[in-house]
């Protein structure tokens, strides 16, 4: 197993630098110039050149994008040119934010999709099967700003339960931190709920008509222990490594969820740096995305090969 | 299960004891704000949210009153010299800066040095004029000018103005935006980038007696639906600039106050008059075309269309509302057949156009309303919706024909007309060069008469509504939602949050 997971790690050098190429040669064919951007109504000619030297923004594009390179190698990411903060210093703030969000987010979808999925299966085309393919469809249509807001405006501003935006730390004030994540991880988990429903569903109904459990039936084991200890132990296969590869479809999500609850995460901080014209801050933080999605994939082979012992035989 | 109990209840225990345990006497201040604030280095920043949070924590040289006059601030009274070339300042003496430095005529001459020589100060357009500054006595200051530059005095009222502890500022160079030390009724507590920005009472604050807050958190809460829900579930006191859908909204609840006033800044439509080779076109060349186009508009149901009413139809740099205005260039009515009249002497029946705008809801709003106004005058308008900073860079390189934008306003007028229109103007993306328009701009800024400037400035302001570089339309109001609890708060002209005496009682 360790070499298994030392190949793969080493595979996925390539991959990031050719992210990282991507990354910063997309960024440099936007439009717009960071400098102008940053001097604001200043327009002294001095100080843009002087910014501009400062950021390295008149060396071609190739040196400055060995030098970007060569910083992250020695762990320097480069500094905002928003906020003068580095960037390693501003991901190690929001990072965990972002995580905290995601891990709430994918404790709704769980918690909703996977009893919805075994439901709908086992009572397949019944009313309860209609009923969570309704609310399955609901969760996949509903844009989260739509929901986001509409959540506020009843939440927040008509019950007064939960506060309508912002984060607290959960080192600082964990019950205010839970209850400033609650709804924008409601709003981002009903999206994935609605995935893992489905899954659960189609990789139940595959099981619950397999041989062994007409033998589990026949030998007169209760409903409860076919369904739960015989069925959905081998439908979990799938759907705990399809979660794995949804963390990243959380990251995407939480760009407009962070928007809409004013969230201080990861997704809040690329939208205003792309606004900005702030690359250090972009390239850094697609780059630790990328990373972070690589990371997720090789866990989701893992968790595969450790819930599935025939795929063991070939490492 | 019995640990787990008791687990489980020591755990709430502790939970209840921490939420309740803070002090709930203490007055705080939680203010929604639109946009996050840059680098909170007065040098350095560039945001107007930035300015925002100075007003609290960086006490300037001289301020603005509601009435946009200069009034006495750190400064206690200034004089200038006959030939409008030395400005003294007399200085306000027993103030402390955030870390007790004392405040003297030599802070003074070392911000305003900082300011004019850091590398990365973004404040060395506005002190241009300024030849060197000396202190000449504990608490007075000299400012010698190159040239006679009245404008100073605006500049300083504003972040150029604003004098910070020249014992933190030596010491943290660059880098004083992480840890500002001023001299302003709060001081600096902690950032944390795109959440809050916290400041608390500064005990030894000069005017300490008139500050009734003891705490303030500035939330920047981008999206103006979410501001006003935070504002009502109670999670803030104050909105900025709330949008002018929703001041009917707030006007009709009983638990929120409602506040605005018209700014100083404009909305415009810039015409590429010289700006590279897009300039070449006749709408660029002939100024008919262009009074033609300002003709076809309606300003009055621009404002109750877009804004609710709540912005001020305009006409020129400066609001009506301002002392600068120029009563004999009324805001003209629409008048759809004299600008047919004038495209047919310019020898066009209709003319096509493309004009870029920033894509928000409210510009395209207002762009789309444009387009079918002008289109009754044989303009067929093509709206191109741009990305603000591509915009900002499209508009200064020359890549446009027909661009809106804004400017934030000056108190000073010199700041809403010289650097736009001046043929060596800083922002002069139409690239209008006139020298009679840059003496009469140049002789304003010299002088200290207010009558001798508005007469030049009317003057000016004539030419320009018949050469049209730009076509002004409106003036944009600084908008509030308030909590009820708040008291002692009145909107400032220059959108500023002015937060002496004002009190909280949650």
């Amino acid at each position: 197993m360790p070499v298994y997971i030392a190949k793969r790690l080493l595979v996925a050098i390539p991959t990031l630098l050719i992210i990282s190429i991507f990354v910063f040669s997309l960024q440099k064919l936007l439009p717009g110039d960071p400098i102008l951007a940053m001097a604001g109504e200043e327009r002294d000619p001095a100080t843009l050149a002087f910014l501009r030297e400062k950021y390295r923004l008149n060396d071609p594009v190739i040196m400055q994008y060995f030098h970007w390179l060569g910083g992250i190698l020695t762990g320097d990411f480069g500094i905002s040119l928003r906020t003068n903060q580095p960037v390693l210093e501003l991901i190690g703030q929001k990072l965990p934010v972002t995580i905290q969000l995601a891990m709430m987010a994918m404790f709704f979808a769980l918690a909703i999709g996977i009893p919805m999925g075994i439901l709908a299966a086992v009572w397949k085309n019944t009313a309860i099967d209609y009923f969570a393919n309704f609310v399955a469809l609901c969760g996949l249509s509903l844009p989260n700003f739509w929901l986001g807001i509409m959540l506020i405006l009843l939440v927040s501003v008509n019950l007064g339960w939960l506060p309508a935006s912002g984060y607290e730390s959960i080192f600082v004030d964990p019950v205010r931190s839970i209850k400033t994540t609650l709804m924008p991880a409601f709003v981002l988990g009903t999206g994935l709920a609605a995935q893992i429903m489905r899954h659960t569903r189609s990789s139940m109904l595959g099981v619950l008509s397999a041989d062994y459990i007409r033998t589990a039936r026949a030998k007169g084991l209760s409903p409860w222990t076919i369904v739960m200890s015989h069925s959905f132990r081998n439908a979990l296969l799938p759907i705990v490594t399809m979660s794995a590869l949804l963390f990243g479809e959380l990251l995407a999500g939480a760009v407009l969820t962070e928007q809409i609850f004013t969230i201080p995460g990861f997704g809040k901080l690329i939208v205003d740096a792309v606004f900005n014209r702030d690359y250090a801050v972009v390239q850094g933080v697609v780059l630790c995305t990328a990373i972070g999605f690589i990371l997720m994939n090789l866990v989701a082979d893992i968790l595969y090969v450790l819930l599935n012992p025939r795929l063991r035989v070939n490492l | 299960m019995n640990r787990l109990t008791t687990l489980t209840t020591l755990t709430t225990a502790l939970l209840t004891v921490a939420v309740i345990g803070f002090p709930a006497t203490s007055a705080e201040l939680r203010i929604g704000m639109q946009d996050d604030a840059d680098v909170l280095d007065p040098a350095q920043s560039r945001t107007f949210v930035g300015r925002i949070v100075y007003t609290a924590m960086c006490d300037k040289l001289v301020d603005i009153s509601q009435e946009m006059k200069i009034v006495p601030q750190l400064a206690t009274a200034w004089n200038w010299s006959a030939d409008g070339k030395t400005l003294t300042m007399k200085l306000r003496e027993g103030v402390k800066f955030h870390d007790g430095t004392p405040f003297n005529a030599q802070a003074v001459v070392a911000t305003i040095e900082r300011n004019m020589t850091l590398p990365e100060s973004r404040r060395k357009s506005e002190l241009a004029s300024v030849e060197n500054v000396e202190a000449s006595g504990e608490y007075e200051v000299k400012f010698t000018l190159k040239s006679p530059d009245v404008t100073l005095l605006a500049q300083l009222s504003d972040r150029a103005g604003m004098i910070v502890s020249p014992k933190a500022a030596a010491e943290l160079g660059a880098n004083f935006g992480n840890h500002p030390v001023c001299a302003g009724p709060f001081k600096f507590v902690e950032r944390i980038q795109q959440d809050r920005i916290v400041l608390e009472k500064f005990q030894d604050y000069w005017n300490k007696d008139q500050v009734f807050l003891d705490k303030i958190t500035y939330l920047p809460i981008p999206d103006t639906t979410v501001r006003l829900a935070n504002l009502r579930a109670g999670d803030l006191d104050m909105a900025e600039r709330i949008s002018a859908s929703d001041a009917a909204s707030v006007k009709s609840d009983p638990d929120l106050a409602y506040a605005d006033v018209i700014g100083p800044g404009y909305m415009a439509l810039y015409v590429n008059i010289d700006n590279g080779p897009l300039a070449d076109n006749p709408f660029g060349k002939d100024k008919r075309l262009r009074q033609a186009f300002s003709l076809s508009i309606d300003r009055e149901a621009i404002s109750q269309i877009v804004f609710e009413g709540t912005a001020m139809a305009g006409n020129q740099p400066f609001p009506p509302s301002s002392p600068w205005f120029n009563k004999a260039l009324p805001v003209p009515a629409r008048d759809v057949e004299k600008a047919k009249a004038l495209m047919k002497e310019a020898g066009h029946e209709t003319y096509e156009i493309e004009l870029q705008h920033a894509n928000n809801t409210t510009q395209t709003q207002m762009m789309q309303v444009i387009q079918s106004m002008a289109a009754e005058a044989g303009f067929n308008v093509k709206l191109k919706a741009t990305e603000f900073a591509t915009l900002l860079s499209e508009q200064t390189a020359g890549n446009y024909v027909f661009s809106r934008s804004d400017w934030s306003g000056r108190i000073d007028p010199d700041g809403n007309i010289h650097q736009f229109i001046t043929c060596k103007g800083g922002i002069n993306d139409v690239k209008y060069c006139n020298p009679e328009v840059d003496k009469l701009l140049n002789d304003a800024r010299a002088s200290t008469d207010d009558a001798v400037r508005k007469e030049k400035y009317d003057a000016a302001g004539l030419i320009l509504n018949d050469d049209m570089p730009i076509v002004y339309l409106g003036h944009q109001p600084y908008a509030y939602a308030i909590d009820k609890s708040v008291s002692g708060f009145a909107p400032s002209p220059d959108g500023m949050i002015r937060l002496v005496g004002v009190k909280n009682e949650d």
